[in-house]
C-alpha cells in the first residue's frame, strides 16, 4: 500500500507526494507525457534525443547536472515508446534544489547548438553500442515493423535510423519542447522524507508561474486488426539462431492485460515455469525461452523468444512452443498453478515498495494510466484473473493470423 | 518573483548512520548477523561461503558450475520440486558466484519463510548435482558463452581480469571447451569442502520476527554439524611485473570499439583506500566525472564512460571501461591519458573537489535507501577484516582531502603507462 496526497497547481501540473520517513533521501520524478509514438514518421528517435537535450542547460541555470551534484544528489531519466520520465534522487534536506532544476528545464530549455550537436553523436552511438555492434541487437528494429503496420509502435524509441538523429534541427527541438513540455502533459511525484505542506510550497513556488503551454491532443492511427500470418528471416552474423514470435494483444488498461501477464508467468516466471520446465530442462530443445509483454500503453505485443539447441531446427521450435501456446487453449490452469504465479506477482509488489523511487516512478505511472490509486489496486486485478480468462485470452491471441514471427538465424 | 539563476540554500550531509547488526555465533561457529529494520513483512537471508584456496587456476570453473547448479537437486528434493516450491511461495532463491564468494540468498515474504527454509538447509547439505542436470547445464551454458563471445565488452573484461592478474584464480572466465571437462565428481568434492557450516555466514535482514531467528538458528546452528577447513592456501595475489601493454582483439565488422584500461591496485584495507576512492569518483565515478565531461560531454566519442575500483579479499583492481566508435578509439585513449595526466600534475580546482566531495556524501547517503543496502556496506569491510568504523574514517579522509593529497595520490596510484590497455573492435584513424 503506497499512500499519498495529490493536488493540482492552476496551471494544470498534477503533483502527488508520498511520504516515506524511514529514509533521509527525497525522490523528485516528472513524468512526462509524450514518447517516441508521439513523433513524426521521418523524426523518428527524437523524444529520446530530446530526453538527452533536457540535461543540457535550461534557461536560467547554465549546467543541469552541476549544482545537482553539488547537494550531494544524482539524476537521469528513461524515454520509452509511451512517456519520457525524468528523475532525481537527493538528500532530503536539499529538496529544495530538485525543485530549482526541474521547474526551470519545464520553464525553458537554453537550446544550445552545442549541447544538440554533441548529444546527436552520443545518441549514434549509444544506437550502436545497444542496437548495432551487439549480436541480436537490431531484433527490435526488424520485429517492431513486421508486427506494427500503421501504430507509431512500429519504430523503436532509439528511432528507425540514425540518419534520422543525425537531421535533428534547433527548430525541431524548439518546436518539440514546446508541444510537449508543458504543466499539463506532466505528473510530478515527490517521495521519501518529505512533509507535504512542504511539498505544496514548493512546487507553488518553482512551478505554479509556468504557463499552462497549450494541451497536447494526442490522435494516432490505430493498428488494424493483423488478418494473416507474417513471418520475416533475418542471416546475421551471430553465433547461435534465435526464434521470436509476436502476438497482437489488449492495451494497458483493459482486464485482458492482467491476464496476459499472468499467462506470460506461467509460461516463463521461474524455474518452474511451463516453456523452461518443459522445453529447456526435459525436451532439451531450447539453451533458454522468455515470454513476456511489452507493456505499452497502447494495444501492445506478446512476446516469446527463445534460442534452439545446435539439435532443434527452428521449424521444430516453433511448433515445440505452439504446442505449449495450444495447450493453454485447450486445458484450463489448475488453481494451484493460478495461485502460484499470483502469489509472485505479490510479493514483487511488496518488495518494491522498499525503493522510493520505484514507488515514485510507479505512482506516475499509474496517474497516467487515469489514477495513482490503481498502484494499489493491482494485486486486486490479478487475483480477479480466473483460469477461464486464461483459456479464453489464450484462444484469442494465439492465433496464427495474429502472430509475427522472426527467424533470426546465424550465417 | 523568483531569482531562478540563482540556486536555493544547500546543506552538507553531516552525518551518516548505519545499521549495527545483532551478532551471534551459532553452535556450530556459523556466524549470524541479524538487521532487523524496515516497513515490509519480508526478509532477505544470505548464506555466504568463501571461495577457497587462491592459487588453483581449476576451481573458478567448479566455484562457477557449483553456483549454476547449486537448485538441480538434492536427496530429498528434485531441481523441478525446488523451483516449484520457490516459486509457489512467491520467493526468490538465488545462487551467486563472486570473485571471493558464493552464496545462497533468499528472498521472502514473512508468512512463507518458514516452508522454505527446510529446502535451503537441504541444498546447503544434501545436494546431489545429478549427472543428468550437468549436461543440461553444460550444453546451455556453452550456447550462451558463445553469444556472450560475441559481445566486444564482455570480451574485453575476460581479456583484461586475464592479464592483470595472470596466474591466480581472479584471471580465470571460462571457454567454451572448458565445460566438456567439468566432472560431476569434481563439483561434488568441492561442494562438500567449501559448503560447509565451517565456511559459512549468515546475514537475515528486514523484519525479522523472533520466530524466524529462532528457526534460522535451530536448522542452521544446533543441526548443522561443521567440518574443518583447509585454508592454508589463502594469501594476497602477486602484483607481478605490469607493463602497460596495448592488446588488441581485432574485429573487422565493429562500429564500436570496447575499451578496458588498468591495472592491480590497493584494497579496501590499504590506508590510501579511501583516497584513491575519491580520485576514481572525480576521474570518473560519476556523472560529471572528468573523463565523462571530455569524453562523452565534450567530444561525443561515447554513450558512457567509467572507471572504477573493484576491492576483492586477496587484491584489487583500477579499471576504466568504455564502447566508443572505432574511429575515435585511438584519440580515446589519448584524451585517457590526458586527464590521469592531469590529475598527476594540476592540482584540481577547490570548487570542483568539494562539489565531488558533496556528490559522495550524498551517493554515500543514498546508497543506504533500505536495510538490503545496509548489509552490503557491512558485507564489503566484513570479509576483509574490517568493521563498520571503517566508514566514518572514509567520509573523514573524504572531507579532510585537498588539492594537493589528491595530486599524491594520483602520482601513487594512477600511472597510465604502465596500465593495460585492451581494445575490441578496431583502431583506426
Amino acid at each position: 500500500m503506497v499512500k499519498y496526497e495529490r493536488f493540482t497547481l492552476n496551471n494544470g501540473l498534477r503533483v502527488l507526494v508520498h511520504e516515506d520517513k524511514s529514509t533521509p533521501m527525497a525522490v523528485l520524478n516528472i513524468l512526462y507525457d509524450v514518447g517516441a509514438r508521439d513523433e513524426e514518421p521521418d523524426k523518428t528517435g527524437f523524444a529520446h534525443l530530446f530526453e538527452h537535450l533536457m540535461f543540457g542547460g535550461s534557461v536560467n541555470i547554465p549546467q543541469f547536472d552541476l549544482p545537482l551534484q553539488r547537494v550531494g544528489g544524482e539524476s537521469n531519466a528513461f524515454t520509452s515508446n509511451d512517456i519520457t520520465n525524468y528523475y532525481i534522487t537527493l538528500p532530503a534536506i536539499n529538496l529544495e534544489t530538485a525543485f530549482w532544476l526541474e521547474s526551470d528545464r519545464m520553464l525553458s530549455l537554453a537550446f544550445s547548438e552545442k549541447s544538440l550537436e554533441t548529444q546527436k553523436q552520443v545518441v549514434s552511438e549509444e544506437f550502436k553500442q545497444r542496437y548495432l555492434n551487439q549480436p541480436y541487437g537490431d531484433v527490435w528494429l526488424k520485429l517492431r515493423p513486421l508486427a506494427y503496420k500503421q501504430h507509431p509502435y512500429k519504430w523503436a524509441t532509439i528511432g528507425k535510423e540514425i540518419s534520422h538523429i543525425e537531421l535533428a534541427s534547433i527548430q525541431d527541438v524548439k518546436d518539440f519542447f514546446k508541444k510537449h513540455y508543458t504543466p499539463q502533459n506532466a505528473i510530478l511525484v515527490i517521495a521519501g522524507d518529505v512533509d507535504v505542506s512542504v511539498v505544496k510550497d514548493l512546487a507553488q513556488k518553482w512551478f505554479g508561474s509556468i504557463s499552462s503551454g497549450t494541451k497536447y491532443i494526442r490522435n494516432l492511427e490505430a493498428e488494424p486488426k493483423q488478418l494473416e500470418a507474417r513471418r520475416e528471416v533475418v542471416t546475421a552474423n551471430v553465433p547461435v539462431n534465435s526464434l521470436y514470435m509476436a502476438f497482437h494483444m489488449s492495451d494497458r488498461r483493459s482486464k485482458d492485460y492482467y491476464t496476459c501477464d499472468l499467462i506470460s508467468d506461467i509460461l516463463s516466471r521461474g524455474n518452474s515455469s511451463r516453456l523452461y520446465r518443459r522445453l529447456v530442462k526435459e525436451q532439451s530443445l531450447f539453451s533458454e525461452i522468455n515470454a513476456y509483454l511489452l507493456g505499452s500503453l497502447d494495444n501492445g505485443l506478446f512476446i516469446v523468444e527463445g534460442k534452439p539447441l545446435p539439435g532443434t531446427t527452428m521449424e521444430l521450435a516453433e511448433n515445440a512452443v505452439w504446442e505449449q501456446l495450444r495447450d493453454l487453449q485447450n486445458t484450463p490452469v489448475l488453481g494451484y498453478e493460478l495461485e502460484k504465479v499470483k502469489n509472485k506477482i505479490e510479493s514483487t509488489m511488496v518488495f518494491a515498495e522498499m525503493s522510493i523511487l520505484d514507488k515514485a516512478m510507479n505512482l506516475a505511472y499509474f496517474e497516467l494510466l487515469g489514477n495513482a490509486d490503481m498502484l494499489n489496486d493491482e494485486v486486486v486485478k490479478y487475483l480477479n484473473v480466473s483460469p477461464e480468462d486464461i483459456q479464453k485470452t489464450a484462444q484469442q491471441i494465439f492465433q496464427l493470423e495474429n502472430s509475427s514471427t522472426l527467424f533470426y538465424l546465424a550465417s | 518573483m523568483i531569482d531562478r539563476t540563482i540556486a536555493p540554500q544547500f546543506n552538507v550531509v553531516e552525518e551518516v548512520r548505519l545499521l549495527q547488526p545483532e551478532h551471534e555465533v551459532l553452535q556450530n561457529g556459523v556466524d549470524l548477523f541479524v538487521f532487523n529494520s524496515g516497513e515490509q513483512d519480508l526478509v532477505k537471508i544470505e548464506w555466504v561461503f568463501q571461495n577457497l584456496n587462491t592459487e588453483d587456476l581449476h576451481l573458478p570453473l567448479l566455484n562457477i558450475a557449483l553456483a549454476g547448479m547449486f537448485l538441480e537437486g538434492t536427496k530429498q528434493y528434485a531441481s523441478a520440486e525446488i523451483a516449484e516450491k520457490v516459486d509457489f511461495y512467491g520467493a526468490f532463491l538465488q545462487p551467486e558466484y563472486s570473485f571471493d564468494h558464493t552464496s545462497l540468498t533468499l528472498y521472502a515474504l514473512n508468512k512463507h519463510v518458514e516452508k522454505l527454509l527446510p529446502i535451503v538447509k537441504s541444498v546447503l547439505t544434501e545436494s546431489i548435482f545429478p549427472e543428468s542436470e550437468l549436461n543440461t547445464y553444460v550444453r546451455n551454458n556453452k550456447q550462451n558463452l558463445s553469444v556472450s563471445l560475441k559481445k566486444n565488452d564482455f570480451v574485453a573484461r575476460r581479456v583484461f581480469n586475464k592479464t592483470i592478474f595472470d596466474s591466480n584464480r581472479y584471471a580465470y572466465s571460462p571457454e567454451i571447451e572448458d565445460y566438456d571437462r567439468l566432472e560431476r565428481s569434481d563439483i561434488l568434492k568441492l561442494y562438500q569442502h567449501q559448503i560447509n557450516a565451517g565456511n559459512c555466514t549468515i546475514f537475515i535482514s528486514g523484519r525479522v520476527t523472533n520466530q524466524i531467528h529462532q528457526t534460522v538458528r535451530k536448522i542452521f546452528g544446533d543441526q548443522w554439524d561443521a567440518r574443518p577447513l583447509d585454508q592454508t592456501q589463502q594469501r594476497m595475489v602477486d602484483k607481478g611485473s605490469q607493463k602497460g601493454n596495448l592488446i588488441l582483439i581485432e574485429r573487422p565488422d565493429a562500429l564500436q570499439s570496447a575499451i578496458r584500461v588498468g591495472y592491480q591496485t590497493i584494497n579496501r584495507k590499504h590506508p590510501d583506500f579511501s583516497s584513491l576512492q575519491l580520485l576514481n569518483t572525480i576521474l570518473g565515478g560519476y556523472f560529471g566525472s572528468r573523463l565523462m565531461s571530455n569524453i562523452r560531454e565534450e567530444k561525443g566519442f561515447t554513450y558512457g564512460i567509467g572507471s572504477g575500483i573493484a576491492s576483492l579479499k586477496y587484491g584489487a583492481f583500477f579499471t576504466i571501461a568504455t564502447e566508443v566508435g572505432v574511429g575515435v578509439t585511438n584519440a580515446t585513449l589519448v584524451e585517457i591519458e590526458k586527464e590521469i595526466d592531469r590529475l598527476r600534475n594540476e592540482p584540481i580546482p577547490i570548487e570542483e573537489l568539494n562539489l565531488v566531495k558533496n556528490y559522495v556524501n550524498g551517493a554515500f547517503l543514498g546508497s543506504l535507501e533500505n536495510v538490503f543496502s545496509h548489509v552490503d556496506k557491512f558485507k564489503n569491510v566484513h570479509f576483509v577484516g574490517l568493521d563498520l568504523t571503517y566508514y566514518n574514517r572514509h567520509l573523514q579522509i573524504v572531507k579532510s582531502s585537498t588539492p594537493e593529497t589528491i595530486m599524491n595520490t594520483a602520482n601513487k596510484y594512477l600511472d597510465y603507462n604502465n596500465m593495460i590497455k585492451v581494445v575490441v573492435g578496431k583502431m583506426v584513424g
